[in-house]
């Protein structure tokens, strides 16, 4: 590995073995373990959508019915398509109709049964796997057709609550140039436990990720980027107690980028750690399958702790990160890791600080999208210092060659922006990379900036060795990240965690890849083979 | 009201009444017509501000439907001192071993703090920045003072179980964040938190109703009466303040 900072190979190899073995008893336990929300997943990709007159998903509604009847041990497919096959319904919407009223009776199938329910399970969740890999297919050609735009990807934020006001805000915000958009969410929507339908025009500080709004944002920006000659993506949130389902959704409506962290949901949302890591490692397979970059949250940790203190946290955060990514399945082009310019201004060389930051997240992750964060909380209400503050930001960002760059607001912190703020913040960054696009070419890292990235990268060695010592639900516990501390027995969420039986079933789990049996880490671990 | 009690904003000349204003109108800007159009329409609106002269200095179409401006003018306005109304701060801002020492002399005992943010509200970080030891702006949240005992319940806590817990703590105060205003959900969940400690207290709980405390960046500190609450404090506010209150309002001088 070469690179301007000229970092130690074997530094960088351990950091990585590091990570793995902190990563793999988690593995293990994403392994034997499924959630209520997983098996509501399966439902999902076999068709199952709607919801009952009190607005609660079918998908919710049958597994609740399968689970008071037999448990969840075996998973919901093998109760599920045996009653199906008993009860002789037209369809699984039916079959939950008539559950939700008691109507159903569901038990374990054994031998031919078992063999039966199974094979129609695997044929209905097909569909869905085939919907995903056409969505997949269908991006690529209207990429074909329009034009990737080059990085770094300009990322903006549309957050108003409602569908059809989020729908004009995004495509203005693409014809000024946006190449990426994101949908906030409702603040709240991670901890509920199912996933609203429909079109919405009702959020607090966001928007509701339903089916229905994905799918009208993303038809909205495809006229966009037909018009544009360029393909718009679009980003949503993976994350919270239905991560697992999001994700299937964001598969089947052909959403681009998704906000998808290993640790997030436990730090800043107290959601319970076991059933996060389950949650996320089936999020990502379906991610891996439908060609999803996904966006890791590591520049929160930024906003708790302090962004220099902590530096090292965010590369601790991000090895982790892409170990369960590559171990679930993504390819290292789809690990959009993600850092921060979070740095006190007011710190003397903050600037050559963030350098060194970015520069080392940057080498040490060569093939990875990086999305790059604005800075958030030392933007004081001073429009004005703000504005200067996301220009250096831009640089930074544009001079380490960042991938993603999000799109900084001089109002950040006073409200969520006006059309003016975002169209000030674009020119603001155009500006930068006319002027100053090439310079990272010729950037070289003077003794300060290179040692520091250096200071950074043995501090995350340590971290990683302490983790591994002590195990890394326990780290999680002890408040390493974000200076939260967040028990394993703790948060929301661990009520939906189910203990697989012996004879668990996932019909989707083939599909996604859950037999691969090769290294995931060969391929970041071999050195060369990019 | 005397002479010296009237100022106007100051460009560079006393009392030329200089003010920079910018906004967007809903109107398009494009073509050269149009943003004749749109120019006249924002200094109408300027005049009707109250900037004469005003001068638009930039303009700016953002698509085809919008355009921003930025205006400069002389506001006609005066602003009266001597009619300013400031919400008095009724203590002394204490260091932390101040605030430790008042505690131990007038209570004897730790002082029990039980801090969340409630409704839909995701954001932690207004009650993180006061109650983590991190703290804010340079200054040591209230974890740090030795003779408070904080309990952090974190984000989306409902008022119910923020009302058993803080009888469960013995809570001496309650402190609340919201920063999520949409619909003015920060007003409509202070005055629920502050109508469920009154249930709670008329339906015989234990002891005497803890200090409630609100805070966040779009309160205004004015408000607290009509919220219900015993405070309410807004943009800006640091740890050092917040402790220095609960100190005052629970620790009268002379009480020990």
């Amino acid at each position: 590995m070469s690179g301007k900072l000229n970092l130690d190979p074997a530094k960088v190899a351990r950091a990585r073995e590091l990570a793995r073995r902190a990563g793999e008893p988690v593995t293990k336990l994403a392994q034997t373990h499924t959630t209520v929300s997983i098996e509501r997943a399966v439902l999902r990709l076999a068709g199952l959508d709607g919801a009952d007159a009190e607005g609660m998903p079918w998908v919710n509604r049958l597994t609740d019915a399968v689970r008071d009847a037999v448990g969840l041990e075996y998973g919901v497919a093998l109760p599920a398509w045996d009653a199906m096959l008993a009860g002789g319904y037209p369809d699984l919407r039916t079959l939950a109709g008539q559950a939700a009223d008691g109507r159903v009776k569901f038990r374990i199938p054994v031998a031919g049964e078992a063999v039966e329910a199974r094979e129609l399970a695997v044929r209905s969740v097909q569909k869905g796997v085939d919907t995903i890999d056409a969505q997949r297919a269908l991006r690529s050609r209207l990429i074909a057709a329009t034009a990737d735009p080059p990085p770094p990807w300009i990322y903006l934020i549309v957050a108003t609550g409602d569908i059809y006001e989020d729908i004009p805000q995004a495509q203005a915000a693409a014809r000024e140039g946006a190449d990426v958009i994101a949908v906030i969410r409702s603040t709240g929507q991670s901890l509920l436990d199912y996933v609203p339908e429909g079109a919405t025009r009702e959020g607090y500080a966001g928007t509701y990720a339903t089916r229905e709004n994905f799918r009208l944002m993303r038809a909205a920006l495809d006229e966009t980027s037909r018009e544009l000659g360029r393909y718009v993506r679009l980003t949503n949130y993976a994350s919270g107690l239905c991560m697992p389902e999001i994700a299937t959704l964001a598969g089947l409506e052909r959403l681009d980028m998704m906000l998808n962290d290993c640790m997030y949901g436990i730090i800043f949302r107290d959601i319970n750690p076991v059933r996060t890591f389950i949650d996320q490692r089936f999020s990502r397979q379906v991610h891996a399958r439908a060609g999803i970059v996904i966006n890791t949250g590591e520049d929160n940790y930024l906003t708790t702790a302090d962004a220099v203190d902590a530096a090292h946290t965010v590369v601790v955060s991000q090895l982790l990160n892409e170990y369960f990514g590559l171990e679930a399945g993504l390819a290292t082009w789809q690990l959009g890791l993600g850092h921060a310019f979070e740095i006190n201004p007011a710190v003397p060389d903050s600037f050559l600080l963030e350098l060194a930051h970015a520069q080392l997240v940057r080498e040490l992750f060569p093939g990875a999208p990086l999305k790059y964060m604005p800075p958030t909380k030392h933007m004081t209400g001073n429009v004005f210092a703000g504005y200067l503050l996301d220009a250096f930001f831009n640089l930074c960002g544009l001079m380490t060659d960042q991938s993603i760059l999000l799109v900084g607001m001089m109002t950040e912190g006073i409200h969520t922006p006006f059309l003016s703020d975002r169209d000030l913040a674009l020119e603001n960054v155009r500006y930068v990379r006319s002027a100053a696009g090439r310079l990272g070419l010729s950037f070289q890292p003077d003794s300060f900036v290179a040692g520091r990235a250096h200071q950074v990268l043995d501090e995350a060695l340590a971290l990683l060795d302490r983790i591994g010592a002590e195990g890394l639900l326990r780290a999680i516990a002890d408040g390493t990240f974000g200076v939260t501390r967040r028990p394993p027995d703790g948060g929301r969420g661990l009520d939906g965690v189910i203990e697989r039986a012996d004879g668990y079933f996932n019909p989707v789990a083939d599909l996604l890849g859950e037999l691969r049996g090769t290294d995931p880490m060969a391929e970041v671990l071999g050195g060369d083979a990019e | 009201m005397t002479m010296a009690d009237i100022v106007r904003p100051y460009g560079d000349t006393t009392g030329d009444g200089r003010v920079q204003v910018s906004f967007t109108l809903p109107v398009p800007g494009v073509s050269a017509s149009d943003r004749a159009l749109a120019e006249g329409a924002a200094l109408q609106l300027a005049g009707k501000m109250g900037l004469s002269p005003a001068m638009v200095v930039h303009t700016k179409p953002i698509g085809p439907d919008f355009t921003f401006f930025i205006v400069y003018g002389r506001a006609s306005h005066l602003v009266d001192l001597s009619a300013v109304v400031v919400p008095e701060r009724e203590f002394d801002v204490l260091s932390p071993a101040e605030v430790n020492l008042r505690i131990r002399t007038a209570l004897g005992r730790k002082l029990v703090v039980v801090g969340a943010t409630i409704g839909t509200d995701a954001h932690t970080v207004g009650i993180d920045a006061i109650l983590n030891v991190k703290g804010h702006a340079g200054e040591k949240g209230l974890e740090y003072y030795r003779e408070i005992r904080v309990v952090n319940l974190g984000a989306q806590v409902p008022i119910e179980d923020l009302v058993a817990r803080a009888w469960q703590e013995h809570a001496d105060a309650v402190l609340v964040s919201q920063v999520v205003t949409q619909r003015d959900a920060h007003l409509s969940n202070a005055r629920e938190l502050a109508a469920a400690f009154s249930a709670a207290a008329e339906s015989g709980m234990p002891s005497r109703r803890p200090l409630l405390v609100v805070g966040g960046p779009r309160f205004d500190p004015a408000s607290a009466a009509g919220l219900g609450v015993d405070k309410v404090f807004g943009r800006g506010t640091t740890p050092a303040e917040v402790a220095s209150y609960l100190v005052h309002a629970l620790t009268p001088v002379g009480a020990s």
